[in-house]
């Protein structure tokens, strides 16, 4: 069946343009133009037709905790989200750290209402102690490596991962936070942990090790990713090393440059979240880094979990959040950036880093879209989201820009703000 | 007033209520029998995750001398070893029909979610290192008794101030009444940040016991060694400790206090916890008292005391 988005504008890098996008049965883009047919016509009035989003950093929770996620519920609350790609992390039980599970992981992700990649762990078990098979890996389209949950905390161990990467063409992602500064620490550690009585950890115990892997990333040439930077401390670290040239890229959460410690006076384990939620000066400098080049990529750290898991005391509950559903509309309206900019830090540059090819809009490429109403009110119910977790920190938040259709691979997922499937 | 969780929700002024209304209460306490059927019918129950032999008795004997119907949920004997959610529990409680729940536990946080579940009212016995509210209103008005009032008075508190919720529940009251309050401590053993918090800081405990009027002493906990927050035990007392030889720099009349249990020979010395000005046995008398005070005011009806 063919498809036409009618009545938007196209947004992506090579600018703005009032078009009509054919899709064709093939699942590419047959055309772009005026006043194109298809057997199905999607509205598109309003709207801005996008180049679908790229999400570096989900927890698919699939295989192990099926209960908080899976790979079809979570690629349903992307695809709602407007994403048409997701990195699903590897800190899944087991952890995917072999062949076997990157096989089951991408076979689960064939199925689904998007494209599932798979970021693979950097150690086995995500233990921190020997090297997983990255050359099989990479053979099975594994781009990026990572414990994510955990950094790598022994720097020898660190720079020959980083050494023995560089030969293939892969990228390590870091989830920087030194373990020995961080122990016991439920909370960002200052005013509130203090108040609070909760047990922090200091901004420093993540831009250590931001810091130590520019460092091994020089000494070894390797390319290497910041995941989720949450400090001020951090993104100028990072900015630093771009300016000297070093092969660095880094993502940052919406909640990192949405929320700050304060939410955790409530003392509801739905804003615990590692990294923690910071200082407003934290917040501030996360939007400067996206604004100005340093960060490349706004990145979910979607993070499912049973009620029942988030209803413990502060201190026992698990981190996360989730952010598929609510990541573009958070994006639109706290960062004060044109639509291309936030486009570009959803969609494009994230994809770069992931090895994804999602491209401008035009005949020929994979026809990988999603179509935003970027005027659209609503307010987030944690009942009505996709995903099989309610841990939304938003519940009751009046947000504005939705999705209204998705089209990954030809298929449209989602339409009118309903999946299709 | 619905719950009590912390010192904050009472502020000056329902600190003051308190603290008048236990003046009865002690009273009360005085007479031959000393029960009043003020709470006759309403029940009261204590859910204790964290052993607390005092704190729980002393709830109880105050349910009790109001003539309120108690019960008692002991972790240790109870589903909770099977595995129940502290949710389940807590509904389980209140499905019985309880008026209020008198709540300790190890985690900060947990009287505010159990707040959120229930319909009873819920009294903050101690959370994590947070808050103990009912702790400091009987130090408020043991002060009060022995000193007249808050005002103006200079208090040093002194020791694991980071994880204490008796220090935090005191520095919010204390300063509510008008106290100037010094924290004494080494920096290992202070909040990381104290931001919002209306007091001095001081390393030298000599300097601080010739101005104070008050000096309260926290308990020092032994496994502090073991996260090297401190050198050793030794070199805490001989820092930070009241001394036999350091508490001759206390002026007359200045109270020495402490919530108990005492380490003595850590944080006080044996002769100084039974000097005549240090007023700890009568800390713990008048906290049934202001226990009393506080559960009249959570459950009864309009009313006098009786």
């Amino acid at each position: 069946m063919t498809t036409v988005l009618k009545g938007g504008e196209i947004v992506d890098e090579t600018g703005r343009r009032r078009a009509d996008v054919l899709i064709g049965d093939d699942g590419l883009i047959a055309a772009v133009g005026d006043d194109l047919d298809a057997a199905l016509v999607l509205d598109c009035g309003g709207c801005v037709i996008s180049p679908g989003l790229v999400d570096l950093h989900t927890h698919l929770r699939e295989p192990g905790r099926e209960e908080a996620e899976t790979v079809e519920s979570g690629s349903r609350a992307a695809a709602l989200g407007g994403y048409t790609t997701v990195v699903a992390m590897p800190n899944t039980e087991p952890a995917i750290d072999s062949a076997s599970v990157v096989r089951e992981v991408l076979e689960l992700g064939a199925k689904a209402l998007c494209d599932v990649r798979v970021a693979a762990a950097i150690t086995v078990g995500r233990k921190g102690e020997q090297l997983v098979p990255m050359a099989e890996l990479a053979a099975l389209g594994v781009r990026l490596f990572t414990d994510d949950g955990a950094g790598v905390q022994d720097s020898r161990l660190m720079r020959r991962a980083l050494e023995y990467a560089s030969a293939l063409g892969v990228t390590l992602a870091q989830h920087c936070e030194d373990a020995g500064l961080s122990q016991g620490a439920h909370m960002h550690e200052g005013e509130w942990s203090s108040r609070l009585g909760i047990p922090g950890m200091p901004a420093e115990a993540e831009e250590l090790m931001v810091h130590r892997d520019i460092v091994l990333g020089r000494l070894t040439g390797a390319p290497v990713h910041f995941l989720h930077l949450s400090t001020a401390g951090s993104v100028e670290l990072v900015r630093q090393a771009k300016a000297n040239g070093l092969r660095v890229t880094a993502e940052a959460a919406p909640h990192h440059f949405t929320l700050t410690h304060a939410e955790v006076a409530s003392y509801d384990p739905v804003f615990k979240v590692n990294p923690p939620l910071r200082g407003a000066a934290d917040v501030e400098a996360v939007k400067a880094g996206l604004a100005d080049g340093t960060i490349d990529a706004i990145a979910t750290d979607h993070a499912p979990h049973p009620q029942e898991a988030k209803e413990a005391p502060f201190d026992e509950a698990p981190c996360g959040m989730l952010g598929l559903e609510t990541a573009l509309s958070l994006a639109l309206t706290q960062l004060d950036l044109p639509i291309e900019r936030v486009l570009a830090l959803l969609s494009w540059q994230p994809a770069r880093i992931a090895g994804v090819d999602t491209g401008p809009i035009e005949a020929g490429r994979r026809a990988n879209v999603c179509v935003i109403d970027p005027t659209l009110l609503w307010t987030v119910d944690p009942m009505r989201l996709a995903s099989r977790s309610r841990n939304t920190p938003y519940a009751g938040r009046a947000m504005t820009g939705k999705v209204r259709h998705t089209i990954c691979k030809g298929e449209p997922v989602v339409v009118d703000g309903e999946a299709q499937r | 007033m619905k719950h009590l969780l912390s010192i904050a929700d009472l502020g000056r002024d329902g600190i003051e209520e308190v603290l008048d209304l236990t003046d009865k209460f002690v009273e009360v306490s005085e007479r031959r029998i000393p029960k009043v059927p003020t709470l006759r019918g309403r029940t009261v129950v204590s859910l204790f995750y964290e052993d607390s032999t005092r704190t729980r008795l002393s709830f109880e004997t105050a349910a009790k001398r109001l003539s309120a119907d108690t019960m008692n949920f002991s972790v240790g004997t109870s589903s909770v070893k099977k595995g129940e959610s502290l949710r389940d529990t807590v509904e389980t409680i209140e499905a019985m029909g309880v008026d209020a729940v008198v709540v300790r536990h190890g985690s900060s946080g947990v009287p505010w979610q159990v707040a959120n579940w229930v319909d009873a009212s819920v009294i903050n016995a101690g959370d994590g290192w947070h808050e103990h509210p009912t702790q400091a209103l009987l130090d408020c008005y043991t002060i009060r008794e022995r000193l007249g009032s808050l005002a103006d008075k200079r208090i040093a508190i002194v020791g694991d101030i980071k994880h204490s919720r008796v220090a935090r529940s005191d520095v919010l009251a204390f300063t509510a009444l008008g106290a100037e309050v010094t924290l004494v401590a080494p920096p290992t053993l202070l909040p990381p940040s104290l931001e919002g918090w209306p007091v001095e800081v001081s390393h030298d405990f000599d300097d601080v016991l010739r101005k104070v009027d008050v000096v309260y002493l926290l308990r020092m906990q032994r496994e502090r060694m073991t996260e090297a927050l401190l050198p050793s035990l030794r070199e805490y007392t001989a820092t930070y400790g009241l001394t036999r030889d350091r508490y001759r720099l206390l002026g007359d009349g200045a109270l020495v206090m402490h919530p108990g249990p005492m380490n003595r020979g850590v944080e006080i010395a044996a002769e100084v916890a039974d000097a005549p000005n240090a007023v700890i046995t009568r800390q713990v008398a008048n906290g049934v008292a202001v226990r009393m005070a506080v559960l009249f005011l959570l459950l009864a009806a309009e009313g006098d005391v009786a």
